[in-house]
């Protein structure tokens, strides 16, 4: 297995071609091209805008009335911090767990190290993630959010640790979906269910503290708290702890993934 | 284990460039190197019941145990016990049935699958053509999918670059390269797919039944470039049905056979024994099916009314003419069996009964009847259509002027054919015994097949003998006649 990981950086190049050729063939054929990346975020807040604003104004006033919220910025710019990084893990979770069955043509046919799939699932959808994030940016200057140098340092961090975490778990479901297809169909439930356990829609300061408790062990609130501190609120980021922690489980996650991806690995030209 | 064997794949991946410093330096001793070592390998596939074909994760997780019970109850054993060495510059080609374990064994040398038992080693970078251009993307162009998919194969962004007008101009693509793949000719999409695996530059190189790519142009460079490969001392492991190509290509030939090696050695010695094996088992195919069509026949009510036949007295021209008749004509038997055709056996000139027959041998049709109450008027007729229905050969006693005069009780008839000059194909057969008005006794419509092997490639319904005669400023010399069937690459080894 390690010697296989050792492999991997030998695959950059492969890695990367595929990834510019995932996002090249996905807007391939549309007027619009590369700006559907920032069209999609976009119209997504300006929809959340629009409901919080004018359909129940009442939810977000109740939000926005507390303290934490400084007030002038709109609720549904806190959502959209959350909603971007989600979108990105949402996505890459549901695509990986398809690719090594639609990849299955390279499995068979060509020496083909089987990895490259999922990761090339997550980085493209990271990629995505980036090219939305200037519309994020934009209007967090719009609305002056409280942007400070010292908490943006820790987007990166951020960052990589959802990466990783995303990546074991593409590892994962990719294996074994190609044994279990109904795994496909479990988890857009389960992705679903995931996203209201997570603080992105609401404040994790404002939930009731039996449901904090619960928070604190799903992985992608912690993500989701980091963002929201970082980009949103006011203050210094008090939540890093809880992220480094979150980012040393996701290396041990990650790994665990790649053990059972490698198990599985002989049996996936026979199976897709 | 799972470690190991992609061990085994990086290795090979790995020793490309100590390879291609060992080829520059010292070509001696890479020559002693095998480039291809399989030691006793055997692959097993999963066989799933209905039951485990929809097994659910739920079903896995309820038995607690979701890595062993993938574990299936029936297995299939695609390769047995193999064991083959391939030295360095060799080419190997590897021949067989359909399901015999060919494409197994190329998978394994490809390293695309490992070997339940044994190892494989490969020496050097493979490149496999098993299935053309299997990574490409529809939606982007000829040019991307070059870069992606020489990536795929192991070549740096560069090499790419460096060879890419090389690739393009192999595939005869120089005009399209930058329309999108899915908008390509499936002859088009191969094309770019062998150009692209055929300028790795690979040590090993593996092919699987793919010369059939494009026209005959493209398959003569193929064949150029694999000749080409030879020559600089790669390893080359063919699979193909394409046996002329096996024995004028290749240094040596593997047969295959249910997943075991049936022999191996000189290509012209093994392709001799597997055409041998081949047409073994087409004859008990063929006896097979004749013995189903007769006993149908027997089974169905005789019905004397039947419409025209193949051997009316004194038509067979009539027949030749009509095809469309015979055409609609189904196999089966009737008559009023006064005189009962008991048994009809073909015969070899070496005298073995049987189906399979080479154009221009003897063949003896041997034609037993059986009348209980002696009859004087009979006559017996044979007809033979090729596969298309079309009447080949009609004729009968009374057309060959023999005037019946007594039959009664057992007797034997033989249609003599010195030599049997028809094209290569399946041929089938009416037999009949009749009156000279056409009232039958017994007629075999269509219930005997055999077929005719050739290793002239020549088309039509028959074979005048024949021979080329040339005067003046015109020059020929004769092709050996190996080379002559492997000129055409789709010569077909079933």
């Amino acid at each position: 297995m390690l010697h296989n990981l050792a492999q991997l950086p030998r695959y950059r190049g492969l890695i990367h071609s595929l990834v510019a050729r995932e996002l090249k063939a996905r807007y391939r054929g549309s007027v619009l091209g590369f700006f559907w990346s920032f069209i999609n975020p976009l119209s997504l807040l300006l929809i959340y805008t629009f409901v919080f604003k004018y359909v129940m104004p009442a939810a977000a006033k109740g939000a926005e009335s507390d303290p934490l919220f400084t007030g002038t910025d709109p609720y549904s710019l806190f959502m959209f911090c959350g909603l971007l990084p989600w979108t990105w893990f949402a996505s890459s979770l549901l695509e990986s767990a398809g690719v090594l069955i639609s990849g299955g043509n390279l499995i068979k046919k060509v020496l083909f190290p089987a990895e490259i799939l999922p990761i090339v699932t997550v980085t493209a959808n990271m990629v995505h993630f980036f090219l939305a994030l200037p519309i994020l940016v934009f209007f967090l200057i719009w609305f002056s959010a409280p942007l400070s140098a010292t908490e943006l340092l820790w987007f990166p961090v951020v960052v990589a640790v959802q990466f990783v975490f995303t990546l074991g778990c593409a590892l994962i479901l990719s294996a074994l979906t190609v044994h279990f297809r109904d795994i496909r169909d479990i988890l857009s439930n389960v992705i679903t269910l995931w996203f209201f356990a997570t603080p992105i829609i609401y404040s994790y300061k404002l939930a009731p503290a039996f449901a904090r408790r619960f928070m604190n062990l799903n992985p992608f609130a912690h993500l989701a708290i980091s963002y929201q501190e970082i980009l949103f609120f006011a203050g210094p980021f008090g939540h890093w702890k809880w992220l480094l922690a979150l980012g040393a489980a996701s290396i041990a996650w990650f790994l665990f993934g790649y053990w059972i991806f490698d198990r599985l690995r002989d049996s996936f030209a026979e199976e897709v | 284990m799972t470690s190991d064997g992609r061990g085994a794949t990086g290795d090979g991946r790995g020793a490309t460039g100590e390879a291609r410093a060992a080829r520059g330096e010292a070509r001696a001793e890479v020559r002693e190197r095998s480039a291809i070592e399989v030691n006793r390998a055997s692959k097993i596939y999963r066989r799933f019941s209905h039951r485990k074909q929809f097994a659910t994760l739920k079903s896995a997780l309820l038995s607690r145990s979701l890595i062993t019970n993938l574990r299936p109850d029936e297995t299939f054993t695609a390769l047995n016990d193999v064991t083959l060495t391939v030295p360095k510059g060799r080419t190997l080609g590897v021949i067989g049935r359909n399901g015999s374990g060919k494409s197994t064994l190329l998978k394994l040398v490809a390293g695309i699958s490992k070997p339940t038992s044994g190892t494989v080693r490969v020496d050097g970078r493979i490149s496999a053509l098993i299935e053309l251009g299997a990574g490409f993307h529809p939606e982007i162009s000829g040019r991307e999918n070059v870069f992606i998919n020489g990536i795929m194969l192991g070549l740096t962004k560069r090499e790419v670059a460096r060879r890419f007008d090389e690739i393009v101009e192999f595939a005869e693509l120089t005009e399209f390269i930058d329309a999108p793949v899915k908008t390509y000719s499936s002859g088009m999409y191969m094309r770019l797919g062998f150009a692209v695996a055929i300028h790795v530059d690979p040590d090993v190189l593996l092919v699987d039944e793919v010369l059939a790519v494009g026209d005959e142009g493209f398959t003569h460079k193929c064949l150029d470039k694999f000749a080409e490969f030879k020559r600089r001392g790669k390893t080359i492991l063919l699979v193909t049905h394409s046996l002329g190509l096996v024995e004028r290509f290749c240094d040596e030939a593997l047969w295959l056979d249910a997943g075991r090696i049936r022999g191996s050695g000189d290509p012209k010695r093994i392709v001799g024994a597997y055409i041998t094996d081949v047409e073994h088992r087409e004859e008990r195919e063929l006896a097979a099916g004749d013995a189903r069509a007769q006993e149908s026949a027997a089974a169905a009510v005789a019905s004397p009314d039947e419409p025209a036949s193949a051997v009316l007295p004194d038509s067979p021209i009539e027949l030749a003419t009509a095809p469309a008749d015979m055409f609609r004509a189904a196999e089966g038997r009737w008559g009023s069996r006064e005189v009962e055709i008991t048994n009809v056996a073909l015969v070899s000139a070496a005298g073995a009964s049987g189906h399979v027959f080479r154009s221009g041998d003897a063949l003896d049709v041997r034609i037993s009847l059986r009348a209980p109450l002696p009859v004087d008027d009979f006559v017996v007729g044979i007809g033979v259509f090729n596969a298309e229905g079309v009447c080949c050969y009609g004729t009968n006693t009374s057309v060959d002027a023999l005037r019946p005069e007594r039959l009664a009780g057992d007797a034997e008839i033989v249609f003599a054919v010195d030599a049997l000059d028809l094209v290569e194909g399946t041929y089938k057969l009416d037999v009949a015994v009749h009156k000279q008005d056409g009232y039958p006794y017994d007629y075999h419509r269509l219930l005997y097949t055999f077929r005719v092997k050739s290793r002239t490639r020549d088309v039509g319904i028959y074979r005048p003998r024949h021979a080329w005669r040339f005067s003046g400023g015109v020059r020929f010399t004769a092709a050996p006649a190996a080379d002559q069937a492997a000129a055409d690459p789709d010569r077909d080894g079933e």
